[in-house]
């Protein structure tokens, strides 16, 4: 048994102290730890993107970060972003866009999109698609989500 | 699906990292970006008692341009940066090219260029770019620092030169002169795959050479070709140089040197593909990376 390690991590802004072990994925940190499902855990070796959240400010996929890695860092998840009576406006768009359907990847992509929307133009749909090329959704072939990030694309470059 | 428990280090200078390295007699193993290294770990294809975090080690993530028209890229420059670099751009425009096919954002976020380098996958961009570019690959050890040619530097797949108390520092790449001219043509089944195979290439003509210096021109459609430099990613067991598809180049032009980077490959067959297809697409590749750099290539 390896020594557990003391971590405080600001996650949606609040800061949250554990004892964890070295090997505790950042995704079950958030999970288990801190009750936090909306971080969906899928493929669990960074294939799928569902496990997607921001690490000051840049995505990155929590089951390839430790949560020792997450020490003094600002961790932003998918329940950042709106509640069910206030949708923020990327979670918006994927609901005019009917962008989900089991809504299992949705996080990820959420999440994703969100780094994309503040990294890229995303000029072009084809942009978009590549932005999104490592989140995988097995049920909705993908248009509606590329409809829905085009939207608050648009949205963004209208302001 | 859960690593294996492991003691965990953090180390905040070049120095730490390789003393706990050292200390550990061989079993450590350095924690960089770790979107190649996690994996594993999950699915306890490696394993190791210690890791050794450098991401809190500061300066290492700097690209700065040297005296021969250069860069000297630290080893925790992420995947982001090396993509987004107007330096990169401007000095290595093939290597803005390749970054382009590197994985996908919440990846490039935390992949390092060390990283790539030490993990030594055949078939990833960044090896390739190393090998085309002559990169000298700067190190940290217990013995003291190397520089070593990315030509010496691979040596198997996933394997490198690297002792185990020894951590990649910096990549430092040659300048090119201004009139280089290059291509970068890959095939992955999906974006941000690794590649099924990759072609990079680049040329110098009408007399001057890929670093700058003067050379004899020979002709060919009108251009003289003086220097190329092909690499060959996913077809081999490291990233190669082509010398008889350089040589059939300058002799005897594209197809020739198309006809001859089939004969340089020595692909293997995997789910992705079989060799036969992969030494196909050799060939195709070649054709298109050559062209693009012909196109490219000025006085």
């Amino acid at each position: 048994m390896t020594a557990k390690i003391s971590i405080t991590v600001s996650v949606n802004g609040e800061n949250h102290t554990a004892e964890v072990e070295p090997r505790l994925l950042l995704a079950d940190f958030l999970r288990e730890n801190l009750d936090l499902t909306g971080t969906h855990v899928g493929c669990e070796h960074g294939i799928c993107g569902a496990c997607t959240v921001l690490m000051n400010g840049d995505s990155v996929r929590s089951c390839l970060t430790f949560a020792v890695q997450a020490d003094g860092a600002k961790i932003e998840t998918v329940e950042s972003l709106g509640d069910i009576d206030a949708l923020g406006p990327l979670q918006e768009a994927f609901r005019e866009n009917h962008a989900l359907q089991c809504g299992f990847c949705t996080p990820g992509m959420l999440m994703t999109a969100t780094d994309m929307l503040r990294k890229y133009k995303l000029e072009t749909d084809d942009d978009i698609r590549d932005g999104l090329s490592g989140n995988i959704c097995r049920c909705t072939g993908y248009q509606n989500i590329v409809a829905a990030v085009r939207s608050a694309a648009d949205k963004r470059d209208a302001k | 699906m859960k690593p294996a428990p492991f003691e965990y280090i953090r180390a905040f200078t070049i120095d730490e990292a390789v003393a706990a390295l050292a200390a550990s007699d061989g079993e450590a193993k350095v924690l960089a970006g770790g979107q190649s290294l996690v994996p594993m770990l999950n699915f306890r294809v490696v394993d190791a008692p210690i890791f050794v975090d450098i991401n809190g080690i500061q300066g290492l993530d700097r690209i700065e341009e040297t005296t021969d028209g250069g860069l000297r890229i630290g080893a925790l420059t992420r995947h982001f940066a090396l993509e987004t670099s107007e330096l990169v751009k401007d000095r290595f425009p093939v290597l803005h090219e390749a970054m382009k096919h590197v994985a996908h954002l919440a990846i490039r976020n935390r992949g390092t260029i060390g990283g790539s380098l030490s993990h030594a996958d055949p078939a990833a961009e960044l090896p390739t770019m190393a090998v085309l570019l002559n990169a000298k690959i700067v190190t940290a050890g217990a013995a003291g620092g190397r520089e070593i040619a990315a030509a010496d530097f691979f040596i198997a797949p996933l394997t490198t030169t690297l002792e185990p108390d020894e951590i990649v520092v910096a990549v430092e790449l040659p300048g090119l002169s201004s009139g280089t001219g290059w291509g970068f043509e890959e095939f992955a089944q999906r974006r941000g795959d690794f590649a099924v195979a990759g072609v990079a290439a680049i040329v110098s003509i009408d007399g001057q050479s890929i670093d700058g210096q003067s050379m004899d021109g020979q002709s060919m459609d009108g251009q003289s070709v003086t220097e190329a430099r092909i690499a060959l990613m996913g077809l081999h067991d490291t990233p190669v140089r082509a010398r008889a598809a350089e040589a059939a180049l300058l002799d005897d032009g594209i197809d020739a040197a198309a006809a001859a980077a089939r004969q340089d490959a020595e692909p293997m067959n995997d789910l992705h593909g079989s060799a036969d297809y992969r030494r196909h697409l050799a060939e195709v590749l070649t054709r298109r990376a050559l062209t693009a750099a012909m196109e490219r290539a000025a006085r």
